[in-house]
């Protein structure tokens, strides 16, 4: 099989091993240390590192220099692109340095609205202006134009062909319920090679998502990976239920937390036993793990779920 | 219709000070539609505009009129002795309205007393929503009639993104509803969600104000 990108990630997933990525935040300051002790602590744990572009709409290190820092640290990092700040100019020019940079996964995603930014404690730029000159799937077809056909969104060509590892977000259990697996479906003739998911909690509710992607063929063409989210305590169950569009979680997982003695070991075990459910289903490849500003958790959950080490492709 | 709502008073007071004969203009037209510059928001704003002045320690002298059509030049030339007799004009008409009138009068200077918000539709008693948002390019065609630009906060073209709330509303206004949930929704009643799938390609924002100020030519009615 020939490699788009030739990262860790596609080769891991070309190899029918199972693959791992885990989310790095960057900091709300110019400051490369905190990326290289998260790196330090996620360094050879999982097969791609992906790095968040401002989510929630709050101004941190950029997507593309944090991903530059991981890789010169030995990581490979996802690049995620917002559409929320860049028009088509801006993304492809951004695009172009991070491939000339090194960096190959990259995932595009619609991004946060401004308003997100000054809903909690921090005040954001709600008074920013959106920009959304395309979505998601479009930029995604831009990414796949660059790579397989050496052109612009415009028509005019690029002087060589940037190698990516195309990625996309799925929401599987958003209304309305119907249209998601055929937006799946749009993401991946569009050109999403692999596909990272709103947090999973009710896995049972997620595989009938699931069952209707791989009934319509999208899992032969892409590679789906759950996302999971440790969770910390019932009130962060709570609030992520109450709050996050397109993420449900099961009463019965809200009452074990709130009963475990310890909720943080309790939230390690449930994501162990998470990544396990996943695993078993037909059409999942890999899981994409999220300890928000948690990272040093991850070390350990990754060893009990019997992912370390990662396989050598 | 064109949609306008009341800047707060203190901005309009700032504007005022040192002024002493203020006529405030109204239009009988989209903004009288939405209950922000017509006759009745006139004559119940000059008092509140007046009193605000006085309070302010800057008493104002003011006269009111509202014009049928504030974007139309015979209209606007009705008031020209009246607009040469105050020393500032308040305009709460929407922003084309205004720059006619500060255009036609320029030995005035004119304020706004609005904001120009939205091409909104009365939806329900005391309630607009967007229903374009002027981009030039009409996607209604493709979209069972619901608009994409104006309605979906990120303006997507395909599809709904994560953020539809369980009970499908959109998570960045519990009040407005994913435009995307009922394109679907009606899409799948005509028994063409189908024709949603197919991938739609970056959008042309030239004819848009993205595009740069507008200027439509017809030269079929120069003569």
């Amino acid at each position: 099989m020939s490699l788009k990108a030739g990262t860790k990630l596609e080769k891991v997933l070309a190899a029918g091993e199972f693959a791992l990525t885990a989310e790095v935040g960057p900091p709300r300051g110019p400051d490369a240390e905190v990326v290289l002790k998260k790196a330090e602590i996620l360094k050879g744990l999982a097969d791609g590192y992906n790095v968040t572009d401002n989510q929630t709409a709050v101004v941190r290190m950029s997507s593309i220099a944090g991903s530059k820092l991981l890789l010169d640290a030995g990581l490979e990092p996802v690049a995620q692109m917002t559409c929320r700040d860049r028009n088509r100019i801006a993304m492809q020019s951004d695009l172009l340095g991070a491939a000339a940079l090194g960096l190959k996964n990259i995932l595009a995603i619609s991004g946060d609205h401004q308003s997100a930014g000054g809903s909690g404690k921090l005040k954001g730029h709600p008074g920013a202006k959106g920009v959304f000159d395309v979505d998601s799937i479009q930029l995604l077809s831009i990414l796949k134009g660059m790579r397989d056909e050496g052109v612009q969104a415009g028509g005019d060509s690029l002087s060589s062909k940037p190698a990516f590892f195309i990625g996309a977000a799925w929401t599987p259990l958003g209304p309305p319920i119907e249209f998601r697996v055929l937006r799946l479906a749009k993401k991946v003739a569009a050109g999403a090679d692999f596909i990272q998911t709103q947090a999973v909690y009710d896995v049972k509710a997620f595989a009938e998502q699931l069952a209707k992607a791989v009934d319509m063929g999208l899992t032969k063409k892409t590679a789906i990976l759950p996302g999971i989210i440790v969770p910390r305590s019932a009130g962060m169950l709570r609030y992520m239920h109450n709050n996050v569009p397109g993420v449900t979680v099961p009463d019965q997982l809200i009452a074990r937390m709130t009963d475990a003695a310890d909720p943080a070991a309790e939230g390690l075990k449930v994501t162990v036993e998470l990544i396990e459910q996943v695993r078993e289903l037909t059409g999942v490849k890999g899981v994409h793990l999220q300890a928000i500003e948690a990272e040093e958790l991850l070390p350990d959950i990754i060893k009990q779920a019997g992912l370390s080490p990662r396989p050598e492709v | 219709m064109i949609t306008a709502e009341w800047k707060p008073i203190e901005e309009m007071v700032g504007y005022l000070r040192g002024h002493k004969k203020v006529l405030l203009v109204g239009c009988a037209t989209c903004v009288a539609e939405c209950a922000a510059g017509g006759e009745r928001e006139v004559e119940t704003l000059a008092p509140l505009l007046a009193m605000a002045m006085q309070n302010d320690g800057n008493p104002i002298e003011i006269t009111t009129a509202t014009l049928e059509r504030q974007c139309e030049p015979e209209f606007v030339a009705t008031i020209a002795d009246r607009a040469a007799a105050a020393d500032a004009i308040v305009s709460i008409s929407c922003g084309i309205g205004m720059q006619l009138m500060a255009d036609t009068h320029a030995d005035t200077p004119l304020y706004p007393g609005v904001n120009t918000t939205s091409l909104s539709i009365r939806e329900e008693p005391g309630l607009w929503t967007s229903r374009c948002a002027a981009c030039g390019d009409c996607v209604l065609g493709v979209t069972f009639g619901l608009c994409p630009v104006a309605r979906c906060a990120k303006s997507l073209m395909n599809g709904p993104c994560g953020g539809t709330r369980e009970n499908g509303m959109c998570e960045i206004n519990e009040d407005t509803p994913c435009i995307w949930r009922l394109i679907v929704e009606r899409a799948t009643a005509r028994g063409q969600v189908e024709s949603l799938v197919e991938v739609k390609p970056p959008k042309d924002w030239s004819n848009s104000p993205a595009g740069g100020p507008k200027r439509m030519l017809r030269e079929d009615l120069r003569s």
